[in-house]
């Protein structure tokens, strides 16, 4: 059993900055060397078999986790509602909607300093703005990091973005001219959110392969060997630093100029922080909102009924898509105990995960009707797909229009459509669940 | 019907400007704001309460 990791000594949880001012960083710039400490530093690698128990052990990369995860979440809410696990060093999940909600608004106990469950957790020093700023930061620098992104993520913003959008799932689609079965995850999905994220941020879509593979190593690589997570990172900022430096040089017409633009109380911002703002804008549109596009049309493969009514009747897919994203919703975050803390009976201690499983709040009688049911009327739907509290996805609005444009042309282009072999559909493990093999007859 | 955002609780989700356009828009950051002060077209009130109970923060009170 892994010991609880010792708080690191440090100047971070007291010696943050007051305000929002930007702190000199450039000694915490990710190098093979600085990585390297912090793997030594993390809880021993332990080797844990399949889950027999998923109140007291729990694994969220478990192949019947994996599999099919609602039945597991519901009998813990019934049962438990709080799992506990030792593995990764210690995590806690809660199952119910009201808890989920609790600690997503409680910053105080519960720090964002990171945001993946692994083995590692990034050097306390990274604070007050984490790895990945604003996700990984906290009240109060998290508000002005995330003030940098919301206008450019703004429906106003996004509704420029349409038209291209559009285009290209056009294009995406075109290619399949003349196929029985394709593969809507692999062919159509997944390429979606990599374009879009590419053009705002100036960053070459040939490289979509690259980001495809950063966001596979860092997302779903969870339980690989910390040394191998560590060089995933190491390639995501050595590819993003010389970005940031030839935009310092020369500024484009692109949001990494932009965020190199902007200030905080007055002061630019560091290098370093747009590089990791760079790295979370890459990191976490691309999976998720695949995921939600691929689950979408898993759904309506699956579901003829579903799929038949929304092509007789357009005007309910925005319904349809609520509903999609509360019965799918593919992002589970994660937040640090930052002391140790009793929280409904639970003693959680310091540097322990928790798992804010948005999809099992999604899936709680206690907030929703019959909510095992997909009901593509389903209306009002409070569902938590993009978080709650201060976090709340800053690229839910972007999403949303992905999403429904997606749905739009593939519905246009393909009015029927089944799943080629049930069987073989498969999903992704860790925090964000989706279709990753999808292949369905469109002929 | 008259229709209130808490500022505080708004995390700009965007869903009662979505659900709701002629009650409710939003600021340049994607934070709901209601049109007006906030009183209710006859026609809206279906739309607006749709939004009210649709909110993922609770941050839409209606009287």
């Amino acid at each position: 059993m892994p010991a609880a990791p010792e708080p690191p000594p440090t100047p971070a949880t007291t010696g943050a900055p007051a305000a929002g001012r930007p702190v000199d960083d450039s000694d915490l710039v990710p190098t093979r060397e600085r990585l390297a400490a912090a793997v030594a530093e993390a809880p021993p690698e332990e080797e844990y078999g399949p889950v027999h128990d998923f109140a007291t052990d729990f694994d969220h990369t478990d192949e019947a986790w994996v599999a099919d995860p609602y039945p597991i979440w519901d009998e813990l809410r019934e049962t438990c509602p709080i799992a506990h696990t030792e593995r990764y060093g210690g995590a806690w999940l809660p199952t119910r909607h009201a808890d989920v909600s609790a600690i997503a608004n409680d910053t105080e106990n519960f720090t964002s300093r990171s945001v993946v469950v692994s083995r590692g957790r990034p050097p306390i020093e990274l604070a007050p703005a984490g790895i990945a700023p604003p996700i990984t930061s906290d009240p109060p620098f998290h508000a002005a990091a995330r003030r940098l992104l919301l206008s450019v993520m703004s429906p106003k913003a996004v509704a420029d973005l349409e038209p291209s959008t559009r285009a290209y799932c056009r294009e995406l689609i075109a290619a399949m001219e003349g196929r029985d079965v394709v593969d809507a995850a692999v062919e159509y999905a997944q390429h979606i959110p990599v374009r879009v994220i590419a053009n705002m941020l100036g960053l070459p879509e040939s490289d979509g392969d690259r980001f495809r593979g950063f966001v596979h190593g860092i997302l779903e690589g969870v339980s690989k060997p910390l040394e191998e997570r560590v060089e995933v990172f190491l390639e995501l900022f050595e590819y993003l630093t010389p970005q940031v430096e030839a935009r310092q040089a020369e500024p484009r017409d692109d949001l990494i100029s932009m965020l190199i633009a902007s200030e905080i109380d007055g002061e630019p911002i560091t290098p370093f922080h747009v590089t990791r703002t760079v790295a979370l804008l890459l990191i976490a549109g691309i999976d998720t909102t695949w995921s939600a596009i691929g689950a979408s049309i898993w759904h309506l493969a699956d579901h003829p009924d579903d799929r038949e009514r929304i092509v007789r009747d357009p005007a309910l897919l925005p319904t349809a898509i609520e509903e999609f994203l509360r019965a799918y919703a593919p992002v589970t975050m994660a937040r640090l105990v930052r002391d140790d803390f009793e929280y409904e009976g639970c003693p959680m201690k310091a540097e322990e995960w928790v798992l804010l499983s948005f999809p099992a709040a999604n899936r709680d009688p206690e907030a929703f009707d019959r909510p095992d049911e997909v009901l593509i009327e389903r209306a009002p739907n409070r569902h938590a797909a993009f978080g709650l509290g201060a976090h709340r996805c800053a690229g839910s609005h972007l999403a949303r229009m992905e999403i429904r444009v997606a749905l739009e042309e593939w519905l246009a282009a393909f009015p029927s459509f089944r799943l080629a072999d049930p069987d073989a559909v498969r999903w992704s493990a860790g925090q964000v669940r989706g279709p990753r093999a999808l292949a369905v007859e469109v002929s | 019907m008259r229709v209130r955002i808490d500022p505080e609780v708004c995390q700009g989700h965007g869903r009662c400007y979505a659900l709701a356009p002629g009650v409710f828009t939003c600021d340049d950051e994607g934070y709901g704001e209601v049109i007006g002060d906030g009183t209710v077209a006859p026609g809206d009130e279906d739309a607006a309460r749709l939004a009210v109970d649709s909110c993922p923060e609770y941050a839409i009170t209606a009287e």
